[in-house]
């Protein structure tokens, strides 16, 4: 069995474009749907706050891991049990952790980005089904946060 | 620093990294696809064109049960195995969960760089 998430995605935008909505943490907030507290730094912990309907009391935190300009992100991203009140303490030093990768390749078009998010096997099996990432309703809800975000800019 | 050794048991049910671990393996891997068909299989039935011996069978038989993924029965003199789809079917939904939510954040990420 797989024990690892991986996206392909073609991107019409320069290489640079994309690393820089992927390492600003501004940027990277606007689409992932989280404040972040400050810039991502290689070796240190970032947090911020997630903006996500029904999830905006819960502390986003990640130990940013590499930072290979234009090539690679990765960092450990904190997995916590959304649906425990009593789980939602930002103190995550024993959480459960998945890596997930960000890799750019430059292409004729723009930027292929490949995701991977790894080491789901850390995650408890009673937590699955009942985190975030398994809430179909708020998933819906997002996607309309979404086409209001997209109307606004255009 | 975040690499923990994996527990066998999570809260009385096997963990996941053993599900992992049990299904990281071909001949367990065939042996799953065999009992996969839904009928509940001796040893014997389960050696049987497989070029494994019927200790090795047992071996990996006893790993999958471990894991949750096979149980068995004892039927007389002889030990049935037969799958346990739940562990496997709570991991896929699972994954596919992440999978979806990644296709959504890419998707948003599509449209904030391409504007």
């Amino acid at each position: 069995m797989e024990n690892a998430v991986e996206k392909h995605i073609e991107l019409k935008a320069p290489v640079g474009r994309v690393w820089r909505a992927l390492t600003d943490h501004g940027e990277f907030g606007e689409w992932f749907r989280v404040a972040l507290d400050g810039p991502f730094v290689p070796g240190q912990v970032s947090r911020g706050r997630i903006l996500y309907p029904g999830f905006e009391h819960i502390v986003w935190e990640a130990m940013i891991e590499k930072m290979e300009p234009e090539r690679l992100f990765s960092f450990r991203w904190a997995q916590i049990r959304y649906h425990d009140k009593a789980c939602y303490s930002p103190d995550y030093s024993n959480a459960p952790r998945t890596l997930v990768e960000f890799r750019l390749q430059q292409t004729a078009a723009g930027t292929l980005l490949t995701v991977t998010e790894s080491g789901f096997e850390n995650v408890p099996a009673e937590w699955r089904g009942e985190a975030m990432r398994g809430n179909d309703g708020g998933w819906a809800q997002q996607m309309l946060n979404i086409e209001k975000y997209v109307a606004e800019k255009a | 620093m975040w690499r923990k050794k994996p527990k066998r048991f999570v809260e009385g049910r096997p963990a996941p990294a053993v599900l992992f671990a049990a299904l990281g393996d071909k001949t367990r891997l065939a042996l799953v696809a065999r009992l996969s068909a839904g009928q509940s299989s001796s040893i014997a039935q389960l050696t049987e064109g497989s070029r494994l011996t019927r200790q090795a069978v047992t071996k990996h038989l006893r790993v999958l049960e471990r894991a949750g993924i096979v149980r068995s029965t004892r039927h007389g003199r002889e030990n049935l195995f037969a799958l346990d789809p739940e562990p496997m079917r709570k991991m896929g939904d699972y994954l596919s969960s992440v999978s979806r939510q990644w296709d959504e954040a890419l998707a948003r990420l599509k449209l904030f760089v391409e504007e």
